[in-house]
């Protein structure tokens, strides 16, 4: 644990704004999906409070009708899981669809015998992707992501799987933010009180799998990377250096999982070196 | 000398100046409509901000302009001023972030941005060439300063167009909201509102800041358009985050009240300002 001397992150982001981020990204939402040509969006929803808030975000920018929620367990998904999601597609009066992706998911891993849990999880994460993106066709929706800045900086996410949208509305809010910002959209309180989960084995935490708190990851990723503070500085400010370490090796070594995949320079003109245009070019 | 000032806060697409050229045409018709005289848009209006590399895509050429052409014509039909923004190709080549002034067919006034941000968030250094030139212009209602977001955070720029008599300062913008701790409105906005009140404040001009609206990559433009009379006090404002369009008036009258209160431009010793820059910039570049 670190020095008491820290505020924690519930205080040291007591001042944000949630009302205000709601408006922004319900503003952001519409413009995007509206951009593209859509009327709807998709989101993949877990039962978790990411995607919850997600979906309460685009309930109120789209509507309810164009809300459209995608629940996708896998057998050994909590049951509770899909209790919450549904709990969200009540309150809020969105299209709900369940996807059991147990066969999918099965059909290949029985062709791969022992996979370990971590290989099995990317599995379901990107079977999920495949599923949101087929129904994303079907709908003429555009899928929303459910990842967090805290979950993006540190890497804890699978590339192609649960880390692939069109646009992805929390991307620039810590854990602690999205919770503030839950209460503040009314996402159901069984949703707020869990502890977080990528469910994706039994009993499985993201506090334990990532070895610090959410509590505790959130003050130091602010230090460093909000205001960018020196490492060295960081000590002195009451944090735990190993812990800080432990932090910036999980931003450094998941950098690849952040940008586009590498392109060897070989023309004049080359996509992502310097062929740049925005995403909204021409919108 | 009365007039009526119309901010115009849109949400401009990114790289299509044709429609870009209907959204600016429907507003400068609903501004006259509503009586106004003067129609300010805001930073790269024709064009959308995060250009990159569109911007030679989207260049215009301000002598042999269609679009800029449908424009004046319009300022000459409804008898009405227009500010908007656009990227400037010279006959160089070099490509500018400008905003024009045009008035009765014709255009009365170019500025380039001069500063332009290239850090953090902002690549626009990459892709622009920087003006060079801070001037105030003379146009029908009286002596005006154009300059473009970054412009103002110099304040050196707001010294030379006060000293230059501008009365009335055109402050167009992309400015993106940001920061949410800790503050009511983003903390982008508070600085903007910090700068332009200040601005009129110092130098007893009024000032019609315009920022635009929509979003681009995820950037959320905040808005929130003002004019401010040469006290500070704000006199009308536009809605955060969504397009408007609002109408407020420029009486210049309350500039000489302001002046004639706190004759401040009086006093300035430009002479001593003179001096010393002329110290520093001697000490900065070593060349004594």
């Amino acid at each position: 644990m670190s020095s008491p001397s820290i505020e924690p992150a519930s205080a040291a982001f007591s001042g944000f704004n949630a009302p205000l981020a709601s408006r922004a990204l319900v503003v952001l939402i519409h413009d995007e999906v509206t951009k593209v040509g859509f009327q709807r969006a998709l989101i993949g929803l877990s039962g978790g409070i990411d995607s919850a808030v997600v979906a309460f975000l685009a309930a109120q920018a789209l509507g309810p009708r164009n809300t459209f929620c995608v629940m996708m367990p896998y057998r050994t998904s909590t049951p509770a899981s899909v209790r919450d999601a549904e709990a969200v597609i009540q309150t809020l009066g969105v299209e709900g669809l369940k996807i059991d992706i147990s066969p999918m998911v099965d059909a290949y891993l029985e062709t791969s015998p022992g996979t370990d849990r971590i290989r099995s999880g990317n599995v379901m994460a990107r079977v999920r992707m495949m599923v949101l993106f087929d129904q994303s066709a079907a709908h003429q929706a555009l899928v929303l992501g459910t990842s967090n800045k805290t979950e993006l900086l540190v890497g804890y996410g699978t590339l192609f799987g649960d880390m692939a949208s069109a646009v992805a509305p929390i991307g620039d809010l810590y854990k602690t933010e999205v919770r503030s910002l839950a209460k503040h959209l009314g996402v159901p309180s069984s949703i707020l009180e869990k502890p977080p989960t990528a469910d994706l084995w039994e009993g499985q935490s993201d506090e334990a799998e990532l070895g610090l708190t959410y509590d505790e990851l959130d003050r130091i990723l602010v230090e460093v990377v909000d205001k960018r503070i020196p490492l060295d500085e960081m000590s002195e400010r009451g944090f735990d250096p190993s812990q800080v370490e432990r932090v910036m090796n999980m931003i450094r070594s998941t950098q690849f999982k952040r940008r586009s995949p590498i392109i060897p320079k070989i023309s004049t003109r080359s996509v992502n070196h310097d062929f740049l245009y925005k995403r909204d070019w021409g919108k | 000398m009365k007039f009526q000032i119309a901010l115009a806060q849109i949400k401009p697409l990114l790289g299509d100046i044709k429609k870009n050229l209907e959204i600016h045409l429907d507003f400068i018709h609903r501004a006259a409509d509503q009586g106004a005289d003067l129609v300010v848009f805001p930073e790269l209006s024709l064009t959308g901000y995060y250009l990159e590399d569109l911007a030679p895509d989207v260049a215009l050429e301000p002598g042999r302009s269609a679009v800029l052409d449908t424009i004046k014509g319009v300022t000459d039909q409804r008898r009405i001023d227009v500010v908007c923004g656009f990227v400037e190709v010279a006959p160089d080549y070099r490509f500018f972030n400008s905003a024009g002034y045009l008035s009765g067919g014709e255009i009365v006034h170019i500025h380039r941005k001069v500063y332009l941000p290239t850090y953090g968030m902002f690549d626009e250094g990459r892709f622009l060439a920087a003006g060079d030139v801070i001037r105030a212009f003379d146009n029908r209602f009286g002596r005006m300063g154009l300059l473009i977001c970054e412009d103002l955070w110099h304040p050196s720029t707001l010294y030379l167009m006060a000293h230059d008599d501008a009365q009335v300062l055109l402050a167009v913008s992309a400015g993106p909201g940001r920061g949410l701790r800790r503050e009511e409105k983003f903390g982008s906005m508070y600085a903007w509102e910090a700068i332009t009140r200040s601005a009129a404040q110092a130098y007893m001009l009024y000032v019609a800041y315009v920022n635009r609206t929509g979003t681009e990559d995820g950037v959320i433009f905040s808005g929130g358009s003002e004019l401010i009379n040469p006290f500070g006090q704000g006199l009308v404002k536009a809605r955060e985050l969504d397009e408007d369009l609002c109408i407020g008036e420029i009486d210049m009258l309350e500039i000489r009240r302001a002046r004639t209160l706190y004759p401040l431009l009086r006093d300035e010793r430009l002479d001593l300002t003179l001096r010393e820059l002329k110290r520093i910039y001697r000490k900065r570049y070593q060349l004594d």
